[in-house]
């Protein structure tokens, strides 16, 4: 069924097929997967919550977003706002520091030893 | 009723159409010399798709700032603060905030295990032919939603330039004829871009469209902060007082989320503000001009070090949007805006004029900053409108012709020609839709087509990548239950019929109540996978070990 054949056409030398299922059945992949999954599922349910509380707010309780800060023009709205620009920010940062540190390492690991067994 | 004397008036629109023109010819020139260029670089396909893939995380970070920062957020956001003004502010919160999806989802797990198109992940432990189907009609799909507001914008744009009001004639063009031939030149350009360049090409003018925006949003945010001593709150209450709606203008609820009398009317259109929301934070990950980007580069490591240069320039492009949207509001008006364009796409051009007339010595000052953020604004349409073009006739060729038609039995050259074709093809249709959406919000028809791609393409993109049990009935199901009913809930909305501003004022077969379709389309589209994947018997544990291995560690990826 699968015509993909004729795709894998790669400048990295290409594991073989079957090797596949053992990796991830590995003790290894187990740990790389987690370490990924424990990074990423959480943060994303976090961010996706913290976004859909501005939307829901700014929905439905406009006395709290609307009130002002002191006697400007800026309101709670405004910096609910820009607190969604803050916490893009250091979520895209944070992530880019943990999968460097903790997902990288066994990602290339993994692969070098994938790569180099098909050889 | 631009605020000026007949005469300067006169005198600034021809100065303005001879710039914008000069400066807008220059700009294709330039362009074109790039694709030229980048042609002899195109050898193969990987050229032509992915630009070869030698793209550094930042140069595509800045590509994918050019892909995506569109007309709709420059002409669209601004346009929507100037005249709601908080409401649009939603806008570019919702356009950021869904890159978290694209980095922390997507982003490295498709760049490691696809090759050319969004459909190279999802076909990948599927039957071929119906998934990579289903993906190319998507594709497509929400690749045309988008391209119209990319065209509607250009045309609101040249009759703002060439000075144009109703009654009025520039060449012997009314303002309708003008905005009918900048669109089929916007489409012709477009269609030259990717035939001749391909990906690299397109990549190099989104490049330069990145900066050219940039610069140009940078230059006018200090100028509108400058007139208020760096004060924001000055600034906010200027725009207030302006937009004579007072306070008012600064809270949610101009817009979306309108409080009325009537309480079922007051529950649809908080619900239009939940289903907008959630159309626009779900639909980043699934725009297909955007995930081919990843492509461009060799790993996933720079697959994520672009995204994150993506996520910094368009962060701060859109915290511009407010010194842009406000400041129209309080430089120019209202009355000004909605004279010039009902939809309030002509904000940041006029706000230009403004500026210019401020503070680089009186019209003739105004004329030229227009004509250069006039042009700004049209290289921003091009490099949007190209990526779009691109991803479509991509996924005709590779997806539709090599891997259905002929059973992944194409040659290079023959599906390098047929993207050509395709991009032909893909172009006309565009340029004759766009014509009958003038009269629609740019942001606003973006904001559509995430709608289609979040319903459409996310649902498919993330049960492949993490579910196990995924399969091929669950992959068309998905992709299908999700677009048909976005797309025939915006069919029968008040957007295309039944109400004054709708593509067909004059028609109505509009029932469904809201505008945005995302908060029920994109649950189906999920709904839908699931439903079609414990339908079906089919699994295969070999072929997801497979994807599950190269799309974590990248090994074995093209």
């Amino acid at each position: 069924m699968s015509t993909d054949a004729p795709e894998t056409v790669s400048t990295e030398p290409e594991p073989e097929r079957g090797r596949y299922l053992a990796v991830q059945q590995s003790a290894e992949f187990a740990g790389l997967r987690k370490a990924l999954r424990g990074f990423v599922f959480p943060a994303t349910v976090a961010f996706f919550l913290w976004y859909a509380l501005y939307v829901i707010l700014s929905a439905y309780a406009r006395g709290f977003m609307n009130t002002r800060i002191g006697d400007t023009h800026i309101n709670i709205a405004l910096i609910f706002g820009l607190l969604q620009f803050v916490s893009t920010f250091l979520i895209a940062w944070y992530y880019a520091r943990y999968a460097a540190r903790k997902v990288d390492p066994i990602a290339d690991k993994i692969r070098h030893d994938l790569e180099g067994g098909a050889q | 009723m631009n605020g000026l004397v007949p005469l300067a008036a006169e005198v600034t629109s021809s100065t303005a159409r001879t710039i914008t023109i000069t400066l807008f010819l220059f700009f294709v020139a330039v362009t074109l010399a790039i694709t030229i260029w980048a042609s002899r670089q195109t050898r193969n396909a990987t050229d032509f798709y992915a630009g070869g893939r030698t793209f550094s995380g930042f140069q595509n970070g800045m590509a994918i700032g050019g892909d995506y920062m569109s007309a709709a957020s420059f002409l669209g956001i601004a346009g929507l603060i100037a005249l709601y003004g908080y409401d649009g502010f939603l806008y570019s919160i919702g356009f950021l905030v869904a890159w978290l999806v694209a980095l922390l989802l997507v982003a490295e797990l498709l760049r490691n295990s696809g090759k050319y198109t969004m459909a190279d992940v999802l076909a990948f432990r599927m039957r071929q032919k119906p998934v990579r189907t289903a993906a190319a009609v998507s594709t497509i799909t929400v690749s045309i939603f988008y391209l119209l507001a990319q065209m509607v914008g250009a045309g609101a744009l040249v009759a703002l330039l060439l000075g144009i009001k109703p009654g009025q004639t520039f060449l012997g063009m009314d303002a309708a004829t003008a905005k009918v031939g900048t669109i089929v030149l916007v489409g012709a350009l477009m269609i030259v871009y990717v035939t001749v360049g391909g990906m690299k090409g397109t990549t190099y003018v989104q490049i330069v469209k990145a900066f050219l925006l940039m610069g140009g949003a940078i230059l006018m945010s200090i100028m509108v902060l400058a007139a208020y001593r760096f004060n924001l709150s000055t600034l906010l209450g200027d725009a207030a007082a302006a937009s004579g709606k007072g306070e008012k203008f600064l809270e949610p609820g101009l817009r979306y989320g309108i409080e009325s009398a009537s309480a079922l009317d007051t529950f649809y259109s908080k619900m239009d503000l939940l289903s907008l929301g959630i159309a626009l934070v779900l639909g980043t990950a699934g725009l297909p001009h955007i995930l081919i980007r990843f492509y461009t580069v060799p790993t996933a490591r720079a697959a994520r070090k672009s995204v994150l240069w993506a996520i910094g320039i368009i962060g701060v492009f859109y915290l511009l949007t407010l010194a842009l949207g406000f400041g129209a509001a309080a430089m120019v008006g209202s009355a000004n805006i909605t004279a010039q364009d009902k939809a309030g796409n002509t904000a940041a051009p006029q706000l230009a004029r403004e500026l210019g007339i401020r503070y680089l010595g009186g019209d003739t000052g105004g004329a030229a900053l227009l004509a250069v953020i006039a042009a700004v604004a049209f290289a921003t349409i091009l490099a949007v409108v190209a990526g779009l073009t691109l991803a479509s006739s991509s996924s005709l060729a590779h997806d539709f012709y090599a891997n259905v038609v002929k059973g992944g039995q194409a040659s290079e050259r023959q599906e390098v020609n047929v993207a050509r074709i395709a991009a032909f093809v893909i172009g006309a249709v565009s340029i004759v839709l766009a014509i009958f959406a003038q009269n629609l919000n740019v942001a606003f028809l973006v904001a559509l087509a995430f709608a289609v791609a979040a319903s459409g393409n996310l649902p498919a993109i993330l049960y492949s990548l993490f579910w196990k049990r995924f399969n091929t009935s669950g992959a068309t199901w998905a992709i299908y239950g999700g677009l048909i009913s976005a797309v025939v809930l915006v069919f029968f909305s008040p957007v295309v019929s039944g109400a004054a501003t709708a593509m067909f004022p004059h028609q109505d077969w509009q029932w469904f109540p809201l505008s945005n379709p995302g908060i029920i389309s994109i649950p189906i589209g999920f709904l839908c996978g699931w439903l079609g994947t414990i339908l079906s018997g089919e699994s295969d544990a070999d072929k997801y070990a497979e994807l599950e291995v190269r799309s974590l560690t990248g090994a074995g990826a093209h």
